[in-house]
């Protein structure tokens, strides 16, 4: 069975960026656009990991990192942040929350994000 | 400050031209108005009050009338003050607002780039790779601009705060080397590092200090003419690392090396030599240096090169 990634994006062109990739990669994609749709995604379909961008419409992503790791049902999937905010307060607050890692998208490849899932996933 | 400068400091129109505000507004005719206001008013209460000498209430009068007035002038000069920090202040959120909605279509960009260029999505026709490969540079170029002008505006604010971690700077600079080996190899230059044994750790914020000598390398490889040789030293000095970035390019002119460490500053052979930069580097690398209590400087002679060094603080 191929692991399921959640990706928590309102981008659609990064969404299809890693859909193609992670798909390519044998993991099975699932996309959230907003905060919301994202947190019921995260518990109907038990996601193996979840990548959660920070500024989303309807719910935040702090919001979102807060009400997963609150829920027993989703609080011990490893939730990895993918942003391009990254001040201080920002990173400490998402750590803070459980997230597992805090990635800042223009800092980063796509090959560097996958192999970041692969690591957390135990895959590398 | 030369003559020049000197005599420019008393164009009290040009200059606050250059901050936007009228004469009225503006703190250096205001406090050359208050000075004259308080010569005069010395005068002038002195001839009244010899004159007056038997009425004190209207020389009281007339010194109360004079520091009212002064106090005014006070208060405008304050709040000419206010606005001009409040301009600095807006100038920095904007620049800060604009650089991260830059950063989502610019990491749309990159990373569509980068799928393409991966051959996942079908193979590129050899014609277009180096069109390909020129998309991918210049979103680069301005994704660091970016980063530049977000870590510009988070110094201003006071929001770049350096965390404390435990790091080796050998093993920084080494690891950096590595990386810059393709781009130094391309531009004809050796880089050479030679650390003193047994150095200790220092105590700082890895990424920024990873940034300072990204930069310095960056500014050494990229400013040789020929065969270039950038040399690395790193040492200790009492209580402080010290690390020395040694290049033989184009140097900077005698004239030019006092502007050397100010935002947007670029020497005019830097210029000539170099299009790319934004004269963002040195200002950044002299902030972080300046906040993890080091100290930096450089000496430089046209055309034989330049040797930057910063020191940083063990604590053990």
């Amino acid at each position: 069975m191929p692991k399921k990634i959640l990706f928590i994006e309102d981008e659609s062109a990064l969404q299809k960026n890693l859909s193609d990739l992670f798909s390519r990669e044998n993991y099975e994609t699932i996309s959230a656009l907003d905060g919301e749709i994202g947190l019921s995604l995260a518990k109907n379909k038990k996601p193996d990991l979840i990548l959660l961008d920070l500024i989303l419409p309807k719910a935040s992503g702090l919001d979102v990192l807060k009400k997963l790791k609150e829920d027993k049902d989703t609080k011990n999937i490893p939730v990895i942040v993918l942003t391009n905010l990254e001040s201080m307060g920002d990173i400490e607050k998402t750590l803070a929350l459980g997230a597992t890692t805090y990635l800042v998208k223009s800092s980063y490849s796509l090959d560097e994000v996958l192999e970041k899932v692969k690591k957390t996933l135990g895959d590398l | 400050m030369n003559f020049k400068s000197f005599l420019g400091s008393f164009n009290l129109k040009s200059q606050c031209r250059k901050y936007g505000l009228s004469l009225w507004q503006c703190p250096q005719f205001l406090f050359l108005m208050m000075g004259l206001i308080i010569i005069a008013s010395t005068i002038i209460t002195y001839g009244i009050g010899s004159h007056y000498i038997d009425s004190p209430e209207i020389v009281a009068l007339i010194t109360l009338f004079l520091t009212t007035f002064l106090l005014i002038i006070s208060f405008v000069i304050t709040q000419s003050f206010n606005k001009l920090a409040e301009t600095n202040r807006i100038k920095s959120e904007f620049v800060s607002i604009v650089s991260h909605q830059l950063r989502a279509p610019l990491s749309n960009l990159s990373w569509t780039i980068e799928t393409l260029m991966s051959g996942r999505m079908g193979s590129i026709p050899e014609k277009q790779t180096e069109y390909f490969r020129i998309l991918k540079e210049n979103s680069g170029r301005m994704k660091e601009l970016v980063n530049d002008l977000l870590t510009v505006s988070r110094i201003e604010q006071g929001t770049l705060l350096p965390k404390k971690e435990e790091f080796s700077l050998e093993e920084l600079i080494n690891k950096l080397v590595i990386i810059s080996g393709p781009f130094a190899k391309a531009s004809n230059v050796e880089i050479k590092f030679d650390a003193a044994k047994n150095l200790p750790k220092i105590y700082g914020d890895f990424s920024q200090i990873r940034l300072v000598i990204e930069n310095l390398l960056d500014n050494a490889v990229r400013y040789v003419k020929e065969k270039g040789i950038v040399e690395i030293k790193l040492y200790q000095k009492n209580k402080d690392i010290c690390c020395e970035v040694k290049d033989n390019g184009v140097g900077i002119p005698k004239d030019d090396q006092k502007y050397i460490f100010q935002k947007f500053f670029r020497s005019e052979n830097a210029l000539r030599n170099q299009t790319q930069g934004s004269g963002l580097g040195l200002y950044i690398v002299k902030s972080i240096i300046k906040n993890a209590g080091g100290k930096i400087g450089f000496h430089s002679e046209e055309r034989m090169g330049s040797t930057f060094w910063f020191t940083l603080p063990i604590i053990s």
